[in-house]
């Protein structure tokens, strides 16, 4: 199976191709230096993304909360991981990098608070 | 009147990192004064991740970016006042504040740090056709509104413009529940990070419509639905080429303007490009003791230039206040050229700099396999080649004092984009 | 929906300047009288998108109602402006010729304007008027100048007038829309989407929608058509480019486009005009917004062609222009008591309050009406924090802590205003209304800072949700909850 898709590396956006052949890459085309090679195996690969979103605050200074997966995830979790966050209400105070959900949607890596709010 | 050493104005990571570099160079009177409930600026309302890699070597979100200014700040001792907004200013840097609870007071400074960030483009600006229903709205108001507030802006949404931040609020709104019916951008490029334009659209299958714009808006109460054409070489709607799309909600990311009414107010000399003061390298007005850095002096794609930058004239403000000051030397004028829009600085004393001096700036268009090249009165002295220039990325070149002091006669440094 | 089922002596259709004018004048006597507005505020129709502008009388035909009403709704407009504290200023008009072969029209305005009886009208040499605007075209030959022309805000006159009338009992209704006439055994039948209202006489004040009102009831037809003007609106930056209001020379649509400063210190260029099918269609078209830059680039009236990154809105209104182009005020032959105000359009905003008192002495004479022994006169505008000194400042944020948080940035509007607004009487219920009366969101950032600010003061002071905060009323919701 050959998966085109757009570098980020750097601006130039190079359109790479990667044939994958039971999980394994065996052909990679288009990538212009080292690093866009790195990214598009390891996107065709094992795709992960940081997920941020928000949760609500209760008796805070501030209503809502930002968090984030602590680590990456992978990428078919997004809405999973942003699914299980709804309807969470998080007692003030919050300290930056308190676990808000542990190991989200069977992911293993926790979500995180990434400000601290003050009781109000 | 109160006095303080140096006022900085605006608490964001301009403001809070200058503010830091004032107090450590021997300041103990520095004031951050901001007019938001928390320090932080916009930071605090970016909460995707990606900010701090130069700095950090991690990849923080906004919010724990401007944490770690912050912490500094605050073990740094250093007083602030929020919710306070600066009403004035004159040049004899006395500053016109005013808060609910001290009310209206004034504060002079010996020296002023400008970091009040920058503002967006409104509608108006474009003179878009249609309607004025409720639901268009600025990315970064719909950005506040759910990422501070906790409320939708809407359901079914269009993006114009395709900076960075109309492609996070893409991705943003896309994770809340709203669909994002497609980003138009006028321009046939993005100015927003490829990776932006990877993970914030095409991970979600949202389209990016280069060369098209927003040319009719429907809905007397609320938008219903807006008409995107295709757009020419001159960036003038093709008449046939409308697509309506359904929709409740129209987001515009079209452009930042650094904020500098209070520049205005000293009268500083400007820059009619960046719409902001002119400064030397480090970063000192046209108004001696008066500082800008951050989006206030250009709009910047990452962060942790804003750090750097704002530390220089945290640094500078100190030496302005303690010493050593330095006796102005010869300047030697900074300017952009063929392809380059402006640079920051605009003026560099040879004997001043330590070390290295970056200028920064931006690119007029998108240029691949160009050259970026230095002229000394006229005699090339750098070059370095890149594969792509755009728009939207800042670009630098750094300039050795060694270099500079070679020449006693130069008086003038051009930043040109070539090509080979 | 309530429905009503109410009875009035009079009832007005529109809260326009006109409405408002006539609701205020009326209320010095004893009536029970009840304005209904489609809109969620005054001034959202017809008295919206207007070049703001007080004319000194010139411009309109000698013995028309027009010229008669112009010149003493100029003289009123002072008064009344002192009287209900709503900002005016008499910063002069000039009419430029640019064309030596025109100069005859600039004669014929001339002799026109003394006709009216405008004070001062005179023509000026292009010397003297370069010296005057300095900043006015090089082609300029001569000028006509009239010293009594002004700016205004439609909404706050609007306001003004409204809160005024409100206090002296007169009721407004907002959000109801009258959808037809109907004569009765006693009166009239007015029907809208939130019930009937009886009234034994009918005031028509519908703006473009008078025609509609008036044919209902009369056998002598009117017809009306929606003539939309369309402006940009520039920085406070160029608002000193001219001190004057600049007009060309005027042609077969009107008065032309001007290139004009705003009582806030804007600078506009507009309105254009162009006839619509659609009475409703308030929208900016790109071909127009598009000839408005061309005229802006070819220096229109200026010397220099203004810079059109400076532009920070666009905007259109519609003139209720009727076929025979002079407003008609009064009964129609044959429909007693139903009072027509129509045909109001420019200079309309000039004639308001003329209209005003010339509508409400033919009412209380026709209906017998006495006048009122209380009559409150007076009225207080919402205090404009940045335009006190600042001593004044200072007391006044002692006094009322919230003044002291400003909430729109560009024009340095302060909470506390925001509360008078929303607290007054016939406050404001949403953000345009918070807008009209304050400025809060007019700025060059057009509400990027201040929009979550102000939602966040009116769901608290109305005590509503945040998504329930609008707009302009019904259906123009801002945000919806998120689904946390």
């Amino acid at each position: 199976m050959i998966t085109t898709l757009t570098c980020i590396v750097c601006p130039m956006g190079c359109s790479v191709s990667v044939a994958l052949e039971n999980g394994i890459v065996t052909e990679v085309a288009g990538y212009s230096c080292a690093r866009g090679k790195k990214y598009a195996e390891k996107e065709v690969v094992d795709p992960r993304r940081i997920v941020t979103s928000i949760v609500r605050v209760v008796d805070g200074e501030i209503p809502i909360l930002s968090v984030k997966t602590k680590e990456s995830i992978k990428k078919d979790k997004i809405f999973d991981c942003i699914a299980s966050l709804k309807g969470i209400a998080v007692s003030a105070p919050v300290k930056i990098g308190d676990v808000i959900v542990k190991n989200v949607a069977g992911t293993d890596v926790d979500v995180i608070a990434t400000k601290s709010i003050d009781a109000a | 009147m109160e006095t303080c050493e140096i006022a900085v104005i605006g608490g964001g990571p301009a403001g809070l990192a200058a503010a830091a570099a004032a107090k450590k160079h021997g300041v103990d009177g520095v004031l951050i004064i901001d007019r938001d409930n928390r320090l932080g600026g916009i930071l605090n309302q970016c909460i995707h991740n990606g900010f701090g890699l130069h700095t950090f070597n991690e990849e923080l979100t906004g919010p724990e970016y401007a944490a770690r200014f912050v912490d500094e700040v605050d073990r740094l001792g250093i007083r602030c006042m929020l919710n306070t907004m600066v009403l004035d200013i004159n040049e004899r840097k006395e500053i016109t504040v005013m808060n609910s609870s001290d009310g209206l007071t004034e504060i002079k400074a010996e020296s002023v740090i400008l970091a009040m960030g920058c503002r967006e483009r409104p509608r108006g600006a474009l003179s878009i056709p249609g309607y004025r229903p409720a639901g268009i709205y600025s990315a970064g108001t719909a950005q506040r509104l759910i990422n501070i507030e906790g409320y939708m802006p809407g359901k079914e949404i269009v993006i114009l413009g395709s900076g960075d931040i109309g492609l996070i609020m893409a991705r943003r709104l896309t994770l809340e529940g709203a669909v994002v019916k497609a980003v138009a951008e006028i321009m046939p490029y993005s100015s927003g990070l490829k990776r932006n334009i990877v993970q914030c659209l095409d991970d979600f299958g949202i389209p990016l419509k280069l060369s098209h714009t927003v040319v009719d808006i429907k809905g007397r109460t609320r938008v219903e639905g807006v008409s995107i054409a295709q757009v020419d070489g001159n960036r003038a709607p093709i008449e046939g080429t409308e697509e309506y799309y359904a929709c409740d909600t129209l987001l515009l990311s079209v452009g930042l303007i650094p904020e500098n009414e209070l520049s205005q107010k000293i009268n500083l000399a400007m820059d009619p490009v960046t719409n902001s003061p002119i400064v030397n390298d480090i970063f000192e007005t046209s108004a001696p003791g008066v500082f800008a850095c951050g989006n206030a002096l250009h709009v910047h794609d990452l962060v942790d230039y804003v750090s750097e930058e704002a530390a220089i004239a945290g640094k500078n403000a100190a030496r302005h206040v303690r010493g050593p000051r330095t006796a102005p030397g010869r300047q030697i004028s900074v300017k952009a050229a063929d392809g380059v829009t402006y640079t920051v600085p605009r003026t560099i004393d040879p004997q001043r700099a330590e070390g290295t001096v970056k200028i920064r700036f931006r690119v007029r268009d998108v240029y691949r396999g160009h050259c970026l090249n230095v002229y000394f009165d006229g005699d090339k002295v750098q070059s370095s080649k890149k594969m792509i220039l755009t728009p939207g990325e800042m670009e630098e070149v750094t300039l050795k004092k060694s270099d500079l002091a070679k020449r006693d006669d130069l008086k003038e440094i051009t930043v040109k984009v070539e090509k080979e | 929906m309530d429905d009503i089922s109410n009875t009035y002596e009079v009832v007005i259709i529109g809260a326009g300047v006109t409405g408002c004018c006539i609701a205020r004048e009326l209320s010095k006597f004893q009536v029970s009288a009840c304005v209904i507005e489609k809109g969620d505020d005054v001034a959202s129709g017809t008295s919206k998108g207007n070049s703001g502008v007080i004319h000194s009388g010139f411009d309109a035909k000698p013995g028309s109602l027009m010229a008669q009403l112009n010149t003493v709704g100029n003289r009123l407009m002072w008064e009344k402006a002192e009287e209900l504290d709503f900002p005016v200023k008499m910063n002069g008009a000039l009419v430029v010729c640019t064309n030596e072969n025109e100069r005859d029209k600039l004669d014929a305005l001339l002799d026109q304007g003394i006709k009216n009886g405008v004070p001062g009208v005179r023509i000026l040499e292009r010397g003297e008027v370069l010296e005057m605007e300095p900043n006015l075209t090089d082609k300029t030959v001569a000028a006509l100048y009239a010293p009594t022309g002004g700016v205004i805000c439609p909404f706050n006159l609007a306001i003004a007038m409204a809160e005024n009338a409100n206090i002296n009992g007169v009721e407004f209704r907002l959000e109801t829309e009258a959808l037809s006439v109907e004569k009765t055994g006693t009166g009239y039948r007015v029907r809208t989407n939130r019930g009937d209202i009886s009234a034994v006489a009918v005031v028509n004040a519908a703006g473009v929608y008078a025609d509609k009102f008036h044919n209902m009831v009369s056998g002598d037809k009117i017809r009306i058509t929606a003539r939309k003007g369309e402006y940009l609106l520039f920085d406070k930056i160029l608002g000193d480019i001219f001190r004057t209001s600049v007009f060309p020379l005027p042609g077969a649509m009107g008065k032309g486009v001007l290139t004009a400063p705003t009582i806030h210190g804007n600078l506009y260029v507009g309105p254009s005009a162009n006839d619509v099918e659609d009475k409703e269609a308030v929208n900016t078209t790109k071909a127009v917004l598009d000839d408005l830059a061309d005229k802006v680039r070819a220096n229109h009236l200026c010397k220099v062609p203004l810079p059109l990154n400076k532009v920070i809105n666009s905007f259109s209104g519609l003139r209720p222009h009727e076929d025979r182009h002079d407003f008609i005020i009064g009964e129609p032959p044959d429909a007693e008591r139903f009072f027509d105000a129509a045909g109001i359009e420019s200079p309309g905003l000039t004639c308001s309050p003329a209209i005003g008192e010339m509508l409400s002495e033919i009412i209380a004479e026709k209906m017998s009406l006495p006048k009122k022994d209380r009559f409150i006169s007076k009225r207080r505008g919402v205090t404009r924090f940045d335009h006190l000194t600042r001593e004044e400042k200072k007391a006044l944020v002692r006094e009322a802590p919230r003044y002291g948080n400003v909430v729109c940035r560009c024009e340095t509007i302060t909470e506390g205003e925001i509360l008078d607004a929303i607290h007054r009487p016939l406050g404001a219920r949403s953000l345009d209304s918070v807008k009209r009366r304050t400025r809060a969101g007019m700025g060059r950032c057009q509400g990027g800072f201040c929009t979550p600010k102000v939602m966040a003061i009116l769901s608290r002071e109305l005590g509503i949700k945040m998504s329930d905060v609008t707009k302009k009323g019904s259906g123009s919701w801002m945000v919806t909850e998120c689904d946390k």
